[in-house]
């Protein structure tokens, strides 16, 4: 029995090439280059693998502007059968909260077009990094949401059963659960693969349609967008940049012996409560005075 | 598939909730650090908003809830509710969720706060889905705005170059996970006195689809404890040969800490990728992060430049990771390693020499 799959996504600014103007503290984003959000494609690995195993159908799913079709064609280049992109003002300044509710209602018109077994999600993106939608839309599609998936163990197409084993936190479990349900892969628990030269070539020419509000039923809509998000930035300001002085500690031509006492030394003037703690001692009651460098 | 849109109407609004609470996050009776630290935070939002400091602890009667409640009340918290039901033997979202979003229907929180753990996060973004309300992720400073009185959560952005504030203005609760380790853990108070209610949990364990088959404690997984570690010990391509990894891992050892790495060591298959810090790894925000070999781009600071206490050793005097170095050590890693890992080792108090004072060097 072929598997139906959904794979949201998101398209992001590759943030390892972002930086911030030195006067106004602003975000420089010209030049930008947009990405698939990198936790997204351990979800689509994971999809992939799934459809080679039982057959069927990766569906990708995004929301954003008409350029995150650009973000949708990777997806094909890496294997994905078909995409969609979800795109309308009415959306814009979605939170979290709406933007799962969203998601939600173009996951709703997917299943209608074709039964939808699995939803996958990464666990976060990295612009955002707030891990909230996959547990929202799973709320919203009335699913139990397994999330930080490391492995799916097993599934069953006949019965419906899928066990996955899951990490949360300093734990890891092992989930039995049913068919349809959402799944988060944690990060680093696969390489998305290479397309096929078929699947590169086909993602350059592939129609990627749109759906508007009113294609998923949100046309004129209070729940969506900035009405339909409780939440509002007030205010974006830098960090303050003189938080942390760096020290240079000078062991030039020091033996390591020494240099390591010398950053002992800094330590146990600075940060005489995390020293107590590296060593395992309690804070010295004489406060933090120069303990010298007898090794 | 259905959809669950309960609609702007079915929100709570901001007249009708009073108080601040805290959930205790625990796993098989363990409650996560965190927990303190929020009922510390609470406890001061609390006493601006001159309301009551409400701790949730939720679980199994064998989680031993009742010492996890005194606890709660001795680092701040003036009443305990206590959600037990053995459907929340194991931590499942739907269980969890329909617990704790049951109880802040019928009580009506102004403001809720958890854990940015995996939990917490996972938790939060299901509650606040079924509560209709904002929450904000992650946030390392909480305040209440002097003249709207909500809660003001301010939390990183843009891979932590930029930090936001973020508000929930007319619906309630408003909810905030908290990154652990970045506000202080309160000094318990044994004498505090406060009250402890147990709430009724309306859950059937057949209306709960998934089933947990098996719960590890300890996972084998590499690097796994990463993430919520207090220190951190990373090798990047300074370290110059793989064999090295092992000087970096000895001092994460005694330290109590956990070995990272940057992508160039996953990349070369030095170290898995559940080691990997940065961008495209784990993000880290611990009280000390000892960087050694590493020059310090930005996919890599991105994970990191938010730890507490930078110390970072680079032969380079050049290399960007000492503009973000709270200490920063121009030398070879692999001859300084060893000799940090010694001067720790030998800056242990010697019970024998005990009432002598300190050494650290």
């Amino acid at each position: 029995m072929a598997m139906h799959s959904v794979v949201c996504i998101k398209q992001v600014p590759d943030s390892s090439q972002i930086s911030i103007h030195p006067e106004t503290n602003t975000i420089m984003r010209q030049g930008v280059p947009s990405i698939v959000n990198p936790y997204d494609l351990h979800a689509l690995e994971a999809a992939l693998t799934l459809r080679d195993r039982h057959a069927g159908q990766v569906t990708v799913l995004t929301m954003g502007p008409r350029s995150a079709t650009a973000a949708l064609r990777r997806c094909l280049a890496h294997g994905a059968d078909q995409a969609r992109l979800i795109t309308d003002r009415a959306f814009a300044g979605s939170d979290t909260l709406a933007t799962a509710l969203v998601l939600a209602h173009a996951v709703a018109m997917l299943h209608r077009e074709q039964p939808v077994d699995v939803v996958f999600c990464g666990r976060q993106t990295i612009d955002g990094d707030t891990g909230q939608v996959g547990p929202g839309l799973a709320g919203r599609l009335g699913l139990d949401p397994l999330s930080y998936v490391v492995e799916i163990d097993s599934l069953d197409p006949a019965s419906r059963r899928i066990v996955v084993r899951r990490r949360l936190g300093s734990a890891s479990q092992t989930i039995e659960s049913r068919l349809p349900c959402l799944i988060s892969m944690l990060e680093g628990t696969n390489q998305v693969r290479f397309g096929s030269l078929d699947d590169v070539l086909r993602a350059e020419r592939a129609e990627v349609p749109r759906w508007s509000a009113a294609d998923i039923g949100l046309d004129g809509s209070e729940v969506v967008g900035l009405k339909g998000s409780p939440t509002r930035v007030r205010r974006v300001f830098a960090p303050d940049p003189v938080e942390r002085p760096t020290q240079r500690l000078e062991t030039a031509e020091r033996e390591p012996a020494d240099a390591a006492a010398i950053l002992l030394d800094a330590l146990a003037r600075g940060h005489p409560e995390l020293l107590a703690e590296l060593v395992g001692a309690e804070v010295a009651r004489t406060g933090a005075g120069r303990t010298g460098l007898s090794c | 598939m259905l959809i669950r849109n309960r609609g702007p109407a079915r929100h709570c609004a901001a007249a009708q909730a009073s108080g601040v609470w805290v959930l205790v996050e625990q796993q098989h009776g363990e409650p996560h650090d965190v927990s303190w630290e929020l009922l510390g935070e609470g406890r001061r939002l609390a006493d601006t908003l001159a309301t009551p400091l409400t701790a949730v602890v939720a679980g199994a009667a064998e989680h031993g809830l009742e010492a996890a409640a005194g606890r709660a009340v001795a680092y701040g918290a003036d009443l305990v509710r206590i959600l037990e039901d053995g459907v929340l033997r194991h931590y499942r979202t739907a269980a969890y969720a329909s617990a704790l979003a049951g109880a802040a229907r019928a009580h009506r929180p102004a403001v809720l706060l958890l854990g940015a753990t995996p939990l917490g996060r996972d938790l939060a973004g299901a509650v606040a889905t079924d509560l209709e309300t904002g929450l904000t992720a992650d946030c390392t400073q909480l305040a209440i705005d002097p003249e709207s009185g909500c809660l003001a959560s301010t939390r990183p952005t843009f891979g932590g170059s930029l930090l936001c504030t973020i508000e929930t203005r007319a619906r309630r609760p408003q909810m905030a996970t908290v990154r652990p380790g970045v506000m202080p853990r309160p000094e318990p108070d044994a004498s505090r006195q406060g009250s402890v209610i147990r709430e009724r949990v309306d859950l059937a364990e057949h209306a709960i689809v998934s089933k947990v088959l098996a719960h590890l404690p300890e996972p084998r997984e590499d690097g796994a404890r990463l993430v919520d570690a207090r220190i951190v010990v990373s090798g990047g391509r300074g370290l110059g040969r793989r064999e090295n990894l092992a000087l970096v891992r000895g001092l994460a050892q005694v330290l109590g800490g956990e070995m990272g790495v940057s992508r160039p060591l996953v990349q070369a298959g030095w170290a898995a990728h559940g080691r990997q810090i940065g961008q495209t790894g784990h993000t880290v925000r611990p009280s000390l992060y000892i960087a050694a070999g590493i020059s310090g781009a930005v996919q890599h600071r991105v994970g990191m430049e938010n730890a507490e206490i930078i110390v970072a050793i680079n032969t380079d005097p050049d290399a960007p990771i000492f503009d973000i170095a709270t200490y920063g050590i121009v030398a070879d890693a692999t001859s300084l390693l060893p000799a940090l890992s010694d001067a720790f080792s030998r800056a242990r108090p010697d019970p024998a020499r005990a009432g002598e004072g300190r050494r650290y060097g």
